[in-house]
């Protein structure tokens, strides 16, 4: 594994092999310390990472800025594009390769999918892949392995519950196909019409996993080890009756939780709305805050391997 | 006697055993305008002992460039070229499904990078050949119907 990180690209989960993820979720718990500031690191002194969010962000711009800050590198860039070149029309690939000469990395959310792939072709340094549309959200799905695996001991053998909005939620996709990876089980909870899409249970599917697919909540979780929510779009529904309907069925309350194992654990992306009740934040199961702090090791893992501070 | 529906040409080159319903696809792949010098002949429709029925285009002095013939093979993976020199047949081959086509196609996804005037070339690896099948190397997405995406 020894170098082969530095100057890499983080664009896609699918780029990485299932001992590429292993190795950075290694780096990723050694950085704990640092990351609750516990220990002081100079990995990535005199480094600047490029920031370029196109579009509002909170956990994953602040993650990446406190990712850097702890390692002791600087942040540039902007978090609204209003203000910037890009608002006078500069075309992405223009603003990159200027960002590319002023950084030693980039990392980029926008809105159109294949952006960062874009983008990754045009920087000569790397790029990392901060969400582009619906399309991929690498580093999300890293930092929802590493919480995984943190609780759990191991990624292999869990039997995941994913619930919510399916079929345009993008961290849902790619870390579905990750955990196929690893060979979780996994068990797709959602109204029919925001299921899982086919192209990606194809991929899920070439991966050995079998998915099971329901609509119903309260059988699913009685033997899962991970429920993992996502939020369901008011948007989606063009009948706000059917909306209420819907999110009331897949709301995670202590009635809910009355017949889960007692070591599952609760995920969710955040921001949630109304999906997870506030009641449940005191119970074992909820590990979304912890897993939002993750993001901060798992994204400094990622920085030190592609600058080349970690091998 | 046999009847000719449409006459041997001298040179240029006809392309036969295209897919049903693809010949006017074929016309604006090639470049078919108001301002050719020469003759196009189009048959529709055409009875075929191999295919049941097909369309052929045949193209009075002109031969194909690589770019044409990978867009023919993606929107008809059974078509053959022949090119005509002199009435006789000089060269005949069936088109081949390149493995990644680049620049000639448009993605299927609106909200691809690609499709939002930024100045890079159009790249898919190709998933599946018979039917195509191709995926952008940009946005991920899967396009199957090739001949609405052709540029």
């Amino acid at each position: 594994m020894s170098g082969s990180f530095q100057g890499m690209d983080v664009v896609s989960i699918r780029d990485f092999s299932r001992e590429q993820i292993e190795h950075v979720l290694k780096i990723a718990e050694r950085m704990v310390p640092i990351a609750k500031g516990e220990e002081s690191s100079k990995m990535l002194e005199g480094k600047i990472l490029g920031s370029l969010f196109y579009e509002p962000s909170t956990r994953t711009r602040l993650s990446f800025e406190a990712a850097m800050a702890r390692l002791g590198g600087r942040t540039l860039g902007f978090d609204e594009p209003k203000g910037s070149s890009v608002a006078k029309g500069e075309t992405l690939a223009d603003t990159i390769r200027m960002v590319d000469a002023y950084s030693d990395a980039i990392v980029l959310r926008h809105p159109q999918e294949g952006a960062a792939r874009l983008a990754a072709h045009f920087a000569n340094n790397p790029v990392l892949n901060a969400g582009d549309g619906a399309g991929q959200h690498p580093t999300q799905t890293m930092l929802d392995l590493f919480t995984i695996k943190k609780a759990k001991k191991k990624i292999e053998g869990n039997h995941v519950v994913v619930l919510g909005d399916l079929k345009y939620g993008r961290t849902v996709h790619s870390l579905s196909e990750a955990l196929a990876k690893f060979g979780a089980e996994l068990t797709f909870v959602a109204p029919p019409t925001l299921q899982m899409p086919k192209e990606h249970l194809k991929h899920i599917e070439a991966m050995g996993t079998k998915p099971k697919m329901s609509s119903s909540l309260e059988g699913a979780i009685k033997d899962a080890d991970v429920l993992y929510v996502t939020r369901i779009q008011k948007e989606r529904f063009p009948d706000p009756a059917e909306y209420q309907k819907v999110a009331g069925m897949f709301r995670i309350d202590l009635a809910m939780l009355k017949d889960v194992k007692r070591d599952m654990i609760i995920m969710h992306p955040l921001p949630r709305v109304t999906e997870i009740a506030p009641e449940v934040d005191a119970t074992e199961h909820a590990m979304y805050f912890e897993q939002a702090f993750n993001g901060v090791p798992v994204r400094m893992a990622l920085l030190s391997l592609v600058l080349g501070g970690s091998k | 006697m046999k009847e000719f529906k449409v006459t041997p040409i001298r040179n240029g080159t006809v392309i036969d055993h295209i897919q049903v319903g693809m010949a006017l696809k074929v016309l604006r792949i090639v470049g078919v305008k108001e301002d050719v010098n020469s003759t196009v002949s189009v048959l529709m429709h055409v009875p075929s002992k191999r295919v049941g029925w097909k369309d052929i285009v045949k193209i009075e002095d002109r031969e194909l460039d690589p770019k044409e013939l990978d867009k023919i093979a993606l929107i008809s993976p059974n078509a053959t070229i022949n090119i005509i020199r002199d009435y006789n047949v000089a060269e005949k081959f069936v088109v081949e499904v390149p493995n990644s086509v680049k620049g000639i196609m448009r993605c299927s996804n609106p909200g691809c990078i690609t499709n939002k005037n930024e100045p890079v070339e159009t790249e898919f690896v190709v998933e599946s050949k018979k039917p195509a099948s191709l995926r952008c190397i940009y946005c991920d997405r899967v396009t199957t119907d090739i001949a609405e995406n052709v540029v």
